[in-house]
């Protein structure tokens, strides 16, 4: 606030503040000094005492005064006086915030020099990892982790981008961008069922044999690079195993087709901007702990 | 002045009363119109593009703001939960702003890259899909209508009067930036530059 400003808010509550006094003392009658005086009104017949405010009426007034000129003397009010205790509202969080750093300072110390594979089952790491998971993870892979449709399953021991506590951490810390590109310009209506049919007689499931053996070249020709060879993916690229039957955006031969025709792009935020190492690593330690 | 002469003269008692209660306002609010804290905005912030606008439009329109705030008080509780405190000068181009006072829901002044658009898509056409306890409405319609860009110029044209600085690029860019996008499209670009200027570990 520049000094004119922290001038007229000074000068105005300084008014305000003599102004109220001054209606209150000036218009405060000690005693009644006729009992029998009226205020002159009278309406059919009623008239009006002419008594004096009550002194605890008074005196309540007079107290919500003092306290003011108590309340702007310890806390910012008038203009730019910080008050005598110093308060702002953003140094009280910070206390707060610094407060509560120190008090979990020694445990976060404690843990951080664990391992995840240590840590993973220490039933506290357990019941924090489900607090932060509950704020942080929930809304995309479900209060149980089991995941839902387009966003993985993190209990099934199946990793799209690996599984070890390192790749697990580096999912977090980075976030990932899936980019498996769309097939429909390149395989055509034909090439898609071909490729779906072998898909589904990959994992054992009854499929076309003439359209699967089409479906293999193309798999060989296209999909191979990413998901390898034999379809068991690449954690390296996050291209994910096609043949232990669990399909992120669904199993029916309708859904894979979709999946081929249209790709997917699926993203996990990165939280090394919001959350902090010590967290980054109890949450960790708590995904990977779903897995045993 | 005598009390009587003040209760027998209405015209007098009215600018009494005006004087007397226009004091807080002189005090409390006249002073921001010219706080630099107020009006001048955080380092990085721009003008809504005109496609994060209309989503913002739309927000309005589904009355979001009834249910989400978008102001992250200073109290560790909250900042735990979302992230940075809400400062003034990150809604300097907010008119009007969207600050709110019920929680339905969580606030959602820092919600921006915090999940994927792929998420924000999937909750907003249904939110049990994704969330299976939230009671939030769902809003399939976005994902069929298409932004009405017949408007969007002016909306770009009225803001930069009260004071956005809107280019003239971008308001002869407005409707075509916006030409054939689905409200979906336009809502989860919003949602997802919200707040993203002050990012703080927690």
């Amino acid at each position: 606030m520049t000094s004119f400003w922290s001038g007229w808010v000074i000068v105005l509550t300084a008014i305000t503040l003599i102004l109220t006094t001054w209606v209150l003392v000036a218009n405060r009658k000690r005693e009644r000094r006729d009992s029998e005086r009226t205020t002159g009104h009278v309406y059919d017949g009623i008239e009006e005492f002419d008594n004096p405010l009550p002194a605890w009426w008074f005196w309540m007034f007079a107290l919500t005064i003092i306290w003011g000129v108590g309340y702007l003397v310890v806390y910012p009010g008038m203009g730019n006086f910080p008050g005598v205790l110093g308060w702002t509202q953003v140094n009280q969080h910070d206390r707060e915030v610094a407060a509560a750093d120190e008090q979990y300072r020694a445990m976060r110390d404690r843990y951080l020099a664990l391992s995840i594979e240590e840590i993973a089952v220490d039933p506290a790491v357990r019941k924090m990892g489900a607090r932060m998971f509950g704020n942080n993870c929930a809304q995309c892979h479900g209060g149980d982790a089991r995941g839902s449709y387009g966003f993985p399953n993190l209990t099934d021991n199946d990793w799209i981008y690996g599984g070890t506590p390192d790749a697990i951490k580096a999912t977090l810390v980075n976030g990932r961008q899936a980019a498996m590109p769309a097939w429909e310009g390149i395989l055509g209506d034909k090439g898609i069922t071909e490729v779906t049919q072998y898909l589904l007689a990959l994992n054992g499931r009854t499929a076309d044999s003439a359209q699967a053996s089409e479906g293999e070249k193309h798999f060989a020709a296209y999909c191979a690079a990413c998901h390898a060879a034999d379809g068991t993916g690449n954690p390296m690229l996050g291209s994910p195993n096609l043949t232990n039957g669990i399909w992120l955006y669904g199993g029916s031969a309708e859904q894979i087709a979709h999946t081929l025709r249209v790709g997917r792009n699926g993203v996990m935020p990165a939280f090394s901007e919001t959350l902090s190492e010590d967290k980054i690593h109890i949450l960790t330690a708590y995904v990977y702990g779903l897995n045993k | 002045m005598k009390h009587e002469t003040v209760e027998k003269n209405v015209g007098l008692m009215i600018i009494l009363v005006i004087v007397a209660i226009s004091f807080g306002t002189l005090v409390e609010l006249v002073p921001l119109f010219f706080d630099k804290q107020v009006n001048e905005p955080i380092a990085g912030l721009k003008p809504l593009p005109a496609l994060e606008l209309e989503g913002r439009d739309i927000y309005i329109r589904e009355g979001c703001n009834t249910c989400h705030s978008q102001m992250i008080r200073p109290l560790r509780a909250e900042t735990e939960r979302y992230g940075h405190y809400s400062v003034a000068g990150e809604f300097v181009y907010d008119h009007p702003f969207l600050w709110g006072s019920k929680r339905t829901g969580p606030d959602l002044a820092r919600v921006g890259q915090r999940y994927s658009d792929d998420w924000h898509r999937a909750h907003l056409y249904n939110p049990r899909d994704v969330v299976p306890e939230s009671n939030m409405p769902a809003f399939p319609w976005l994902f069929d209508d298409e932004v009405d860009s017949s408007r969007t110029a002016d909306k770009l044209a009225a803001l930069r009067m009260v004071g956005v600085p809107y280019t003239d690029e971008d308001i002869a860019g407005a409707a075509q930036a916006v030409e054939g996008k689905k409200e979906i499209d336009a809502l989860v670009a919003y949602l997802q530059q919200l707040g993203t200027l002050l990012r703080t570990k927690r």
